[in-house]
């Protein structure tokens, strides 16, 4: 999996910050765990939230490894968004990494897709409202919604053919395509001749890097991120208990029901777009931009050091400073101030609530990059930072503003209210 | 290899020419990508909801009449729907599932509507929505009244874009 000899530069913990390494950690420890939990989980409405309960109660070290799972599951999230940041700013998408990028992509949704269809085995009122929530989304997609929505849940609405369901994809189908996806992106990064070097933003591109030996400069690295990292997650777990709600109670749901977090910036668009916007379009064009970075045509294509240059910097940057103070506005006047369907009253909400908002919300951000860019000048993958770091950064507070600042009815509140 | 050939200086082959070799290979190319595509049919099929499992739908019986009181909601909760008498007499059966999220509407007595807890959808007692996020009013059932008995039928699921005096069942 790994050279015998590799450029020195590379090994620098700060330009990786070992998150490739630590994603597949993770999915080790949950692979682990998983097996584990197996044993004793039972994938039935009526025995689910049981098997739990005596999981924690009755198993030695029963609650503790269902917590390792639950943290490192949710960690993987995040350590896989980071790691999709630090591909990206680093421009390491070009030539040989150009369809590592794809597969890269894929194993984001995965990783989501496992989380996701986790989460409802518990079967408690958590797992089951959240679950409601995310497939009655599905619903809203033109044409096929109603169709997408009963395939997703096994029926009409989510019992024990959802469970079933789930509980295949999640032990089965979803972990053998993510190590099977892990292995092709290995490959992948070993036939580009390991990750991306880096360089100072003044120097060109070393001819020959001077090189180390994977044993030990690597490996040592490796194992010790390794360490502290299985280390974090064991003291997370036993500080924190993953928790169990009442058991799912199909007949009340808890005030406010909300997504998992990681879906919660898409219900947070949900409460600003009318839904085609929300649920498809606009995730839509997200991930067709997102699969699109490495193919885009690029004159001079940058790569090495974080942010490729000192130009690209200021206007990652701006992008990011941008959307931080717009987004919250964007909230705050959506809660207060408009009223789409009523000022264009003639208009089908489609349009009113979705296409209306939607291109303003674009046009804002193309304004924003072209004003960037104006202002520091740059190249198209400079300028594509901007754009990059503005819907990433938006992404991340609107899912902020959902696991915060949502709270009864989904109104806005103060965290600390609650 | 039939890339080689191609180049070959003095050969005349055209790229859409088709060789024994090339031929076959696409073969069994098409031949993976039906299986393939067969095994997708298959896993939908297995996914696809069985139909048994739509049970428990069937006729509910409601009771008489004289039992529900002008402008009262009665939950359901086997049926998962209220029972709703109007204050002309009418009944309505309103599912309990908004319409925005699939969450389950509880009816808020005091202020006369069913509220969503998810995203404070209103309805009426109707099931009409009186505020947003909701897209439509809430779905019903058919109703019969046979011999002064009330019955509900909640293998049928109406959908609606606004309140019809039409959708209610008299006595």
């Amino acid at each position: 999996m790994r050279p015998v000899r590799l450029p020195e530069r590379t090994v620098a913990f700060r330009h990786t910050f070992g998150l490739g390494g630590m994603a597949a950690a993770l999915v080790l420890l949950l692979i682990l765990t998983g097996v584990l939990i197996m044993f004793v989980y039972e994938p039935t409405p009526e025995r689910a939230y049981g098997s739990i309960e005596a999981l924690r109660r009755d198993v030695r070290f029963g609650g503790l490894v269902r917590n390792v799972h639950h943290w490192s599951a949710n960690l993987l999230v995040i350590i896989t968004f980071l790691h999709l940041l630090r591909t990206f700013f680093t421009g390491a998408f070009h030539g040989a990494r150009q369809f590592n990028w794809v597969i890269g992509t894929l194993l984001l949704l995965v990783v989501l897709a496992a989380n996701f269809t986790g989460y409802l085995l518990p079967w408690d009122q958590l797992s089951y409202w959240a679950i409601t929530i995310v497939t009655a989304m599905l619903g809203y997609v033109p044409a096929i919604g109603d169709g997408l929505r009963q395939l997703a849940r096994g029926g009409p609405e989510i019992g024990s053919a959802t469970l079933i369901n789930f509980y295949t994809f999640h032990t089965t189908v979803f972990p053998v395509t993510l190590v099977t996806l892990m292995a092709f992106h290995f490959w992948r990064v070993r036939k580009a001749g390991g990750v991306v070097v880096p360089r100072a933003y003044d120097e060109g591109v070393a001819e020959r890097p001077d090189t180390v030996l994977f044993v030990p400069s690597l490996l040592a690295r490796e194992f010790v991120t390794a360490l502290v990292l299985v280390a974090s997650v064991l003291v997370i777990s036993v500080a924190f208990d993953a928790g169990l709600a009442e058991p799912a109670n199909p007949g009340m749901s808890p005030n406010p029901a909300k997504a998992p977090w990681y879906f919660l910036g898409l219900q947070e668009l949900l409460l600003h777009f009318h839904p085609t916007w929300a649920v498809v379009i606009l995730p839509g064009l997200a991930l067709l931009g997102l699969l699109a970075i490495p193919y885009i045509r690029y004159d001079e294509p940058l790569e090495g050091p974080w942010f490729l240059s000192t130009t690209g910097r200021s206007l990652a940057i701006a992008g990011a400073v941008a959307a931080l103070a717009l987004t919250p506005l964007w909230v705050l006047l959506d809660e207060y101030v408009t009223d789409w369907s009523g000022w264009l009253a003639g208009l089908p909400p489609v349009v009113s609530e979705g296409l209306v908002p939607a291109v303003i919300a674009l046009g804002v951000m193309w304004g924003v990059v072209r004003l960037a860019a104006r202002q520091h000048g740059g190249n198209r993958q400079e300028v594509l930072q901007a754009a990059f770091a503005f819907v990433t950064t938006a992404l991340v507070i609107l899912t902020i503003v959902g696991v915060w600042f949502r709270g009864e009815g989904m109104a806005l509140t103060w965290p600390w209210t609650s | 290899m039939t890339a080689d050939r191609r180049d070959a200086p003095g050969t005349r082959r055209e790229e859409t020419e088709t060789t024994r070799r090339s031929f076959l290979g696409r073969l069994w190319l098409g031949l993976g990508g039906l299986a393939l595509a067969e095994y997708v049919w298959l896993v939908v099929e297995f996914l696809r909801p069985r139909s048994g499992s739509a049970e428990a739908a069937g006729v509910l019986v409601a009771g008489p009449v004289d039992r529900f009181d002008l402008g009262s909601v009665t939950a359901f909760p086997a049926g998962k729907f209220y029972l709703t008498r109007l204050a002309d007499g009418g009944f309505l059966a309103v599912s309990r599932e908004c319409t925005h999220l699939g969450c389950t509407v509880p009816w808020i007595a005091d202020e006369g509507q069913f509220v969503c807890p998810c995203h404070s959808s209103a309805y009426d007692i109707r099931g009409d929505v009186l505020s947003a996020p909701a897209p439509r009013p809430l779905d019903l059932h058919p109703i019969r009244i046979e011999n002064g008995i009330v019955k509900v039928d909640t293998g049928r699921t109406l959908r609606r874009r606004s309140f019809e005096v039409s959708q209610v069942t008299r006595a």
